[in-house]
């Protein structure tokens, strides 16, 4: 290829900007969990050192580990979003199949109403949702977090994995039709594990919006059995506004995870991106 | 679209059995979605025109939204939250979407080093939850701990420095920017997306006529992820109509100081639920909730049928 060299000086000047802007995007994160690892003294003094042999000090981890149920909290944060991410991918899958495998009366306006929530949100339905919530006795219970996230979850998973199911051949599903599989064998056997990329992306497109919202553990789940994590570290740092070493910890803690799944996930989700969201 | 399309879907096709399997694949997904999402937004619509009288649920009309829009203090309250939402908005599309072109721009350039780390680093924010963000912002702008004093000193702005979350003035500022802090990432991963299937034959025949850097860029890369800006820019504003979280966390529900940060999801957060000596008020919530519906449905009816339509697409 004829590609006129760049300049070294443009190239830096690149660089230059690129390394300043991920200065500004990691350093709030870094300065807190470095500074949630020292004595307080040590955090108003050289918020910006490193932790070192006479300033560490877990005084806040010990603080929020014994005032919090921080445990728990994540607990249900877990369960809340490994069951809707469940449900979402398994009734998301469901119903993407037989959209793009059927033709049948009223399937593209079953497309259209199904994709309406990817624009409106499912928040200003809130009114209704906690009188139907407080009706079904379901206030306080992770099971109504869970089926507001799974109807939250669908219509964006429908999109995508519509999108990908319309790619796996029909010679292939048309073969297992002759050798006798059930509909629902096809399904679950030949065109579950060929979308299971596109499952992993919609997984963790769905993950994080559940992980880090507030809104409906707020309304729906305030009680302290059924609390979030971050709804969790919103009220208990809301209480510690003044224990700076307990606030630290507790930011850290709540990022620790989100970070560990982004380390392990950052692949899929920028390919899951970069291949299906602009076209 | 009601509950009975399932059977319906079937009637097109008398002459085969009728297939079952499609309604059990469509069923679950169809009755969560409409239980807890459609009928929800439907009900929450038809309480907008309902208020309780007496302990008993009227029909009323548009009194309500005539409370809302005429009602001295709730207009003052309404309108200045309306008003916050707009800056808010128009900070995201003036600051965020083009400092993500210009990352993303970056990025995309061929044989740059380190584009993974660079990409990684910062999309990371975005997947913080407002909770955390908005703290560790608190914090750092706070004249207590004196990390951004200390910042500004590093390039002699020191005297620059003010409680910027405290003041009337700048408070709403400083929370948007906050926001474009956190989400810079998905305009960036979106645009960089979009510039990666820009095909390379294009760019080499732009490079062959000689047009080369920022021109090419401007005259030939920029036409072509117009499509992407235009989706970036309605994800923008339904997210931030639709926004609460990180005003709740970084300055309580009432959305202070003096009520510079109240955007629409605060004041139906406030409404709804009540607060202080405010009580909360269902029908009141349900309208503005309707009112925001509105506005969303208005943004994106605006991009459906008026811009995307418009967009020239190219397709290689």
């Amino acid at each position: 290829m004829a590609k006129p060299t760049h300049s070294p000086l443009r190239t830096g000047l690149v660089h230059l900007a690129l390394v300043a802007y991920t200065l500004i995007s990691l350093f709030p994160v870094v300065l807190t969990i470095i500074n949630s690892f020292k004595t307080k003294n040590a955090i108003f003094r050289e918020p910006m050192a490193l932790p070192g042999p006479s300033s560490f000090s877990m005084i806040g981890y010990e603080t929020v580990l014994k005032q919090g149920d921080f445990l728990g909290y994540f607990q249900n944060s877990f369960i809340v979003t490994l069951v809707s991410i469940v449900l979402v991918l398994l009734f998301g899958a469901m119903a993407a199949f037989s959209l793009s495998e059927y033709r049948f009366r009223g399937n593209t306006m079953l497309g259209l109403y199904l994709a309406i929530g990817i624009m409106i949100p499912i928040r200003l339905g809130t009114v209704a949702i906690l009188q139907g919530m407080v009706a079904a006795g379901l206030v306080n219970t992770l099971t109504a977090l869970i089926l507001v996230y799974t109807a939250q979850g669908l219509p964006l998973a429908i999109f995508i994995l519509s999108e990908f199911m319309r790619t796996v051949s029909d010679d292939l599903k048309n073969a297992g039709r002759i050798d006798g599989l059930s509909e629902y064998a096809i399904f679950f056997r030949l065109v579950l594990p060929l979308v299971r990329p596109a499952m992993a992306t919609v997984a963790v497109f769905t993950m994080i919006p559940i992980w880090n919202d507030l809104w409906f553990p707020l309304i729906l789940a305030p009680g302290e059995a059924t609390k979030t994590v971050t709804l969790g570290s919103q009220m208990f740092i809301g209480q510690f506004v003044t224990n700076w070493n307990a606030v630290l910890a507790a930011l850290s803690l709540a990022i620790f995870p989100v970070l560990i799944l982004y380390v392990i996930f950052s692949r899929q989700l920028i390919r899951g991106i970069t291949a299906g969201a602009v076209k | 679209m009601s509950d009975t399309s399932s059977p319906h879907d079937a009637i097109g096709t008398a002459r085969r059995p009728i297939r079952w399997h499609i309604a059990v694949f469509l069923m679950p997904a169809f009755v969560i979605y409409s239980a807890i999402m459609i009928l929800p937004l439907i009900e929450t619509l038809r309480l907008s025109l309902y208020n309780t009288v007496d302990g008993q649920s009227i029909f009323v009309g548009l009194s309500n939204f005539k409370t809302l829009f005429g009602d001295e203090r709730w207009a003052a309250s309404f309108w200045n939250a309306l008003r916050n939402n707009l800056v808010f908005f128009v900070i995201h599309m003036l600051v965020q979407n083009p400092i993500g072109v210009a990352l993303a721009a970056m990025l995309s350039l061929p044989r740059l080093r380190f584009v993974t780390f660079y990409r990684t680093a910062i999309f990371m924010p975005t997947l913080l939850s407002f909770v955390i963000v908005g703290f560790i912002w608190k914090l750092i702008l706070s004249p207590l701990w004196g990390v951004a004093p200390w910042m500004l000193d590093l390039v002699g702005l020191k005297s620059l420095f003010g409680p910027w979350l405290g003041q009337p003035g700048s408070a709403l500022i400083a929370v948007s920017l906050i926001s474009v802090w956190q989400y810079v990432g998905i305009p960036m991963i979106l645009i960089y997306a979009a510039l990666l299937n820009i095909p390379d034959e294009v760019i080499e025949a732009a490079e062959c006529d000689g047009i080369t850097g920022w021109s090419q860029f401007w005259k030939i890369k920029l036409p072509l992820i117009l499509p992407a800006i235009g989706i970036i820019s309605i994800l923008t504003f339904v997210g931030n109509f639709n926004a609460f979280d990180l005003v709740y966390t970084v300055q309580g529900a009432l959305a202070g100081p003096d009520g510079s940060t109240d955007i629409l999801g605060t004041l139906l957060y406030r409404t709804f639920f009540g607060f202080q000596l405010q009580l909360g008020d269902r029908s009141m919530g349900a309208t503005i909730a309707t009112v925001m519906f509105l506005i969303i449905l208005a943004g994106v009816s605006f991009y459906l049928f008026a811009i995307q339509r418009r967009m020239r697409r190219y397709q290689f």
